[in-house]
């Protein structure tokens, strides 16, 4: 990753924190207040499924032209956006209790938000059972981009088939959930921007110590 | 005529009262100025975290130029 997107990162994310507290955002029933948890708990989802679909690339350039390589993109972007998606779950549940009512509600969004987080975990289920490398390798990255297409309809269609609460679903998909105003989109377009790219810089970091462990592996063997 | 005026108006009101309800935010909060201190805290909670990123970054970068030389 490059020095000027973690730069980036950090300036994004100091003025998510500064702005997204200070600045002005709608007076609306119910949410009050809470309304500013959209900077933290949306970008933790954009974050996932940003480093979903690298992984998922890695996982086809895999299956075209195998190396270590790319299997290690694969399974570290899997793994950081497993864990931005376990936060916005959790985020996401402290919110539902005291807008909804209680942190399960069974709705569409947030059921098929678990699902597609289950599908995730399996894919490290499947990894951790086969011991042969290339064959762990082949058989999580076709089922990789299983997980990858499931989570698309779990997550962005059925809950707009369906009633949901989450702002957007339900009825018209547009972007109206960022009927937001322009003062929370100022705030919001950058937020999700800084999350994305911390994610990245993690998964980054996670790959480099994953490559460095092979290479010296590489070196005993000698 | 105006009769049905004076009832419509009278159904609405509950709407306008509605509306005329102030919608609670943390304003007091903000008028005393405590909301600098989350914002302070939330920072040095971030940058503290950044920072160790950062080091964390550095440390790997150490250890693979050292690998490099190793096989050189």
């Amino acid at each position: 990753m490059k020095t000027w997107l973690k730069i980036l990162a950090v300036a994004l994310l100091i003025y998510t924190v500064i702005a997204g507290f200070l600045f002005y955002v709608p007076r609306l029933n119910i949410v009050n207040e809470t309304i500013r948890a959209l900077y933290f708990h949306v970008p933790m989802w954009f974050g996932m499924v940003v480093l979903f679909l690298l992984s998922t690339i890695h996982s086809i350039r895999y299956l075209k032209n195998p190396s270590f390589e790319r299997d290690t993109y694969a399974v570290e972007y899997a793994n950081t956006g497993l864990v931005l998606g376990l936060l916005g779950i959790f985020t996401g549940m402290i919110w539902a209790n005291y807008t909804w009512g209680s942190p399960w509600h069974g709705d569409p969004k947030q059921n098929g938000a678990a699902i597609a987080l289950l599908v995730y975990l399996a894919y490290f289920v499947l990894r951790g059972s086969v011991e042969n490398e290339d064959q762990r390798a082949r058989l999580s990255a076709v089922y990789n981009i299983f997980a990858f297409a499931a989570m698309i309809p779990l997550i962005f269609v059925i809950p707009r088939m369906t009633s949901s609460m989450h702002p957007g679903s339900g009825g018209n998909p547009g972007f109206n959930m960022y009927d937001l105003d322009s003062n929370m989109r100022l705030v919001f377009y950058p937020a999700v921007a800084g999350w994305i790219l911390l994610g990245v810089w993690i998964a980054s970091l996670r790959i480099r110590t994953r490559l460095l462990n092979e290479k010296l592996l590489n070196l005993e063997n000698e | 005529m105006n009769k049905i005026y004076l009832i419509a108006l009278l159904l609405l009101c509950p709407l306008f009262l509605h509306a005329q309800q102030p919608i609670e935010m943390a304003d007091t909060m903000r008028s005393e100025g405590k909301i600098y201190v989350v914002v302070a805290i939330l920072l040095v909670i971030l940058i503290g975290l950044i920072g160790y990123l950062i080091m964390l970054d550095r440390k790997i970068t150490r250890i693979e130029k050292k690998l490099s030389e190793k096989t050189d």
